[in-house]
C-alpha cells in the first residue's frame, strides 16, 4: 500500500495538481517527508498540508484487525495457522506443531552439527503425501553451501519413511518435488529469491529452504567491513519475512557461526558501571561461538533453533521463541537423520540458551564417517 | 520573533517581507483589510495569516509577560493529575516498583533489548492488563497493536489473557457480590476483541498509521495504549538518507508525544538494539541511533544478569534509575521467583 497513487486518492483537485507537479506521486514520497518539508516544497498553507497528510495516511493505512477476528480466520483456515511438523515428537511439541506457517524460522550452530541433515529432512517432510503427514508439496532449496546431496536425500527418505519410499517410483516422486538452487554470488542469490517469489504464486510450493543465508555475505565481505554487512541483507531480510508471510508457507533459513572477537563486548554501558552487580558467567566466557550474521538478523527471525553440542553430546535448543519455552533436546545423527534421544526437553534458564557450543562432537564424526557432516 | 519563523508558505512568506511586515511586531497591529492590501492577496488568506502569527507569538511572548499564559499548567495542577493518572501494570511487581507503578499513561516509553529477551512478550502483557476492569484496579481501556514485524502470535495472546482472567477472578472473587455479572465481561475472547492490530509492512504505512490513529483514537476513545512492535524494524533497512530518516524519526516521535497527552494513553514504542562501537570496543545500545533516543519520556532497557532477565530504567524524568528481575512464564510476564520459571505449555 506504500505505493498507492495520490491522484486517484480523492484530495481536492488544486491539491492533487500540486503534488502531482513537485513530482510527489505516491504516498511514499509524500509520507517521506514531514509537514514542514511539504510546506516548503509545495509552497502551501499549513492547513492545507496537515488535511491533505491526513487523507493520504487514511487511504495507506491498512486496514485493522481485532484480535478476536485474526484467532477466528486462523481456526477457520487451518492453511493460516498450520505447521509442518519436524517428526521429532519433543520438538514439534515444544513448537506447538512444529514449524509454523508464515514465519521465519532459523537454525544455527557450527559446522557439521546437522543443520543440512535437519533441512533435508524437513524438505522431504514438505513433499510427502499429506496421508504420511507431509504437505504433499514442493519444496525449494537454495543451496548456497553446495552442501545439498541427493544421496543423503534419499537415505534419509528411505530409512524414515519406509512405508513410502518402498512404494515404485515414490523415490523418484518425491525427489523430483525437491527443487534446488545453487546460486553463485550474491547478485545471483538476489535473483533467484525474487523468481522464487514468482513461482511459489504459481505453484504447489510448500517450503522454502535457505542454507545458508550467511554464505556470500561472509565469504564476500572482510570481517571488519561490519557496518555493510549488515546493510548489505536489510533488504534481504524484508523481503524473506514479508514472503513467508504473504504466501503463509515456512522459510528455515540456516546461519553459521563464527568466533566471537575478544574485545566484543556484549553490554550496555550501565552494566559496566555497576561491575559488581554482574553475575560472572564462567560458561558464556569459554564458548566463543556467535551466530555470524549479527544481532541485526536476530531481531527479524521469529524461531531460532541453535544445534550445539556440549561434551560431545549434540542438542537442539528453542533460543527464540514468541510462544515457546526455553527446552534443549539432546540428539544423535543417524541413517534416518536428526532424531532426539529424549521427548523430554530440559528447560534451560537464562541467556545460555543462546550460547552455541561447540566441544567434543569430531570425535563423533571421524567414528560415524565424513558423510554425515554437514 | 522574526516572520521567517512562523509557519507560513514560502509564498506567502516572500510576500509578507518585501511588503516590510518582517517581524512579528508589525503585524500585530495591521488590520486584516490593510494586510490583504499590502500583500495583493484574498481577504481570507490575509486572516489566516495573521491567525497564525498571533497564535504563534502567544508562545513566543509568554516569557516577556507576566499574565498567566493560557495553555499553561501550574505544577501543583500537574502533581494533581499525575496522583489521578492510572498506571497499567506489568503483572511483574517488582518491575512496576521500578515503573512507578506501572507504565503510565500519557507518556512515551519506549522498551528495548536483545532478541529473545521478551519484548514481545511484555508487548502482549500490555494489551492485555490495560483491559482489567475499573472495578478490578486496571484502567477497563482497549489497546492499539501496531506489528511491524509480524510476531505477533494470537495463540499467545489467548494464553496470556487467559492467565490474566484467571488471576483476577481468583484474588477478586471471595470480596465481590456482582462476580458473576462480572465473569461475563471477564471472557477470554472479549480481552482478544478489544486488541486492535495492525500489521505494517513498511515505512511509509507506519507513518501512515500513526498519522491515522489521531483520528482512529477519536472513534475509539477507549483506546488506552498503543503498542509499536517494533519501531525500528522498517526504519532499519529501507533508508539510504540518514539525515532524512532522523528528521522522519523524530516527526513521528512528536505525533506520538501528542497522541499520548490528547487522549491521555501510554504509547510504548519497542525498540531493537545494535552494536555500537564506542572507543574501539562494542557496546550494546539501542538501535536509531543518538538522536532518536531523545524523542522518549522514559527509556527501559531488557538485559540478562547471569540467569535472569533484568529490566533497567535507562532514562525517566521521574523515576530513579534501577533496575529489577522479572522473567517470562506460560502465563506471561510474572515477578521473577528461583524456581518456577516458565511451566512446560503441552
Amino acid at each position: 500500500m506504500a505505493n498507492k497513487v495520490i491522484s486517484q486518492m480523492g484530495l481536492p483537485k488544486s491539491i492533487a495538481n500540486i503534488f502531482a507537479a513537485r513530482n510527489i506521486l505516491t504516498s511514499k514520497d509524500a509520507l517521506s517527508l514531514t509537514e514542514f518539508d511539504l510546506m516548503e516544497l509545495l509552497d502551501v498553507g499549513m492547513s492545507d498540508v496537515n488535511s491533505a497528510v491526513t487523507h493520504i495516511s487514511e487511504m495507506t493505512c491498512p486496514p485493522y484487525q481485532t484480535a478476536l477476528s485474526l484467532m477466528e480466520e486462523r481456526v477457520q483456515n487451518e492453511y493460516l495457522a498450520g505447521h509442518l511438523t519436524t517428526r521429532l515428537k519433543g520438538l514439534d511439541e515444544a513448537l506447538c506443531g512444529g514449524v509454523p506457517f508464515g514465519a521465519l524460522t532459523e537454525l544455527v550452530g557450527p559446522s557439521g552439527i546437522g543443520k543440512t541433515q535437519f533441512c533435508m529432512k524437513l524438505a522431504l517432510l514438505a513433499a510427502l503425501p499429506t496421508a504420511c503427514g507431509g504437505l504433499n508439496g514442493r519444496a525449494i532449496y537454495i543451496d548456497v553451501e553446495s552442501k545439498f546431496s541427493s544421496r543423503r536425500l534419499i537415505e534419509i527418505g528411505a530409512e524414515s519413511f519406509p512405508e513410502v519410499f518402498q512404494l515404485e517410483r515414490m523415490a523418484q516422486e518425491m525427489a523430483g518435488r525437491i527443487l534446488v538452487l545453487r546460486p553463485t554470488s550474491f547478485a545471483e542469490f538476489t535473483e533467484s529469491l525474487q523468481q522464487v517469489k514468482l513461482s511459489i504464486l504459481q505453484n504447489q510450493i510448500k517450503l522454502l529452504i535457505i542454507d545458508s543465508m550467511a554464505g556470500f555475505v561472509s565469504g564476500e565481505n572482510d570481517r571488519d567491513m561490519k557496518a555493510p554487512k549488515q546493510h548489505s541483507l536489510g533488504w534481504h531480510i524484508s523481503f524473506i519475512k514479508s514472503l513467508a508471510e504473504f504466501s503463509r508457507i515456512p522459510i528455515v533459513v540456516t546461519n553459521q557461526v563464527r568466533s566471537q572477537n575478544c574485545d566484543e563486548l556484549v553490554q550496555y554501558p550501565f552494566q559496566a558501571e555497576n561491575k559488581h552487580e554482574i553475575v560472572k558467567d564462567p560458561e558464556r566466557l569459554n564458548s566463543h561461538l556467535v551466530a555470524a550474521l549479527g544481532i541485526h538478523w536476530a531481531h527479524a527471525v521469529t524461531i531460532r533453533l541453535v544445534l550445539e553440542s556440549d561434551s560431545g553430546q549434540r542438542y537442539i535448543k528453542v533460543a527464540k521463541s514468541p510462544i515457546s519455552p526455553p527446552l534443549a533436546f539432546p540428539f544423535i545423527i543417524t541413517s534416518s537423520g536428526i532424531s532426539l534421544i529424549s521427548d523430554n526437553g530440559i528447560e534451560v534458564k537464562g541467556p545460555e540458551i543462546h550460547s552455541i557450543h561447540c566441544q567434543g562432537f569430531d570425535d563423533f564424526l571421524t567414528s560415524v564417517g565424513p558423510s554425515y557432516n554437514g | 520573533m522574526e516572520v521567517s519563523s512562523l509557519p507560513l508558505s514560502p509564498t506567502q512568506r516572500g510576500k509578507l517581507i518585501s511588503a516590510g511586515y518582517t517581524t512579528r511586531l508589525s503585524l500585530s497591529s495591521v488590520s486584516p483589510h490593510q494586510l490583504a492590501h499590502d500583500l495583493n492577496v484574498p481577504h481570507e488568506e490575509a486572516i489566516e495569516i495573521l491567525k497564525i502569527a498571533l497564535k504563534n507569538g502567544k508562545m513566543g511572548e509568554s516569557n516577556s509577560t507576566h499574565s498567566v499564559v493560557t495553555g499553561a499548567q501550574s505544577a501543583w495542577d500537574m502533581l494533581h493529575e499525575e496522583d489521578m493518572m492510572r498506571r497499567i501494570t506489568t503483572s511483574c511487581g517488582d518491575l512496576d516498583n521500578i515503573l512507578g507503578g506501572g507504565i503510565s499513561c500519557k507518556e512515551v516509553t519506549e522498551i528495548g533489548g536483545v532478541p529473545g529477551i521478551g519484548k514481545t512478550q511484555l508487548g502482549i502483557q500490555l494489551a492485555v492488563n490495560v483491559q482489567i476492569p475499573v472495578d478490578y484496579g486496571g484502567l477497563g481501556g482497549k489497546a492499539v497493536y501496531i506489528d511491524t514485524e509480524g510476531s505477533f502470535m494470537v495463540e499467545r495472546v489467548y494464553q496470556i489473557a487467559e492467565a490474566c482472567v484467571a488471576n483476577i477472578m481468583e484474588n477478586h472473587v471471595p470480596q465481590r457480590k456482582d462476580a458473576r455479572v462480572c465473569q461475563k465481561t471477564m471472557q477470554c475472547n472479549s480481552f482478544l476483541e478489544n486488541i486492535f492490530y495492525f500489521r505494517i509492512c513498511s515505512y511509509t504505512e507506519q507513518i501512515a498509521v500513526i498519522n491515522y490513529l489521531d483520528k482512529f483514537i477519536e472513534e475509539h476513545k477507549d483506546v488506552k495504549i498503543v503498542i509499536i512492535d517494533s519501531v525500528t524494524f522498517h526504519f532499519r533497512q529501507d533508508f539510504d538518507d540518514w539525515a532524512q530518516r532522523t528528521r522522519v524519526l523524530s516527526t513521528m516521535a512528536l505525533k506520538l508525544m501528542k497522541l499520548a497527552k490528547k487522549f491521555g494513553l501510554a504509547v510504548v514504542l519497542l525498540n531493537q538494539v545494535t552494536n555500537k562501537v564506542v572507543e574501539g570496543s562494542f557496546q550494546l545500545s539501542l538501535a536509531l541511533g543518538d538522536s532518536w533516543s531523545h524523542a522518549c519520556t522514559n527509556r527501559v532497557i531488557l538485559y540478562w544478569n547471569g540467569n535472569q532477565r533484568y529490566a533497567y530504567i535507562d532514562k525517566s524524568p521521574s523515576l530513579r534509575s534501577a533496575s529489577a528481575p522479572y522473567s517470562v512464564t506460560g502465563k506471561g510476564i510474572r515477578d521473577s521467583t528461583s524456581h518456577c520459571k516458565r511451566t512446560r505449555m503441552m
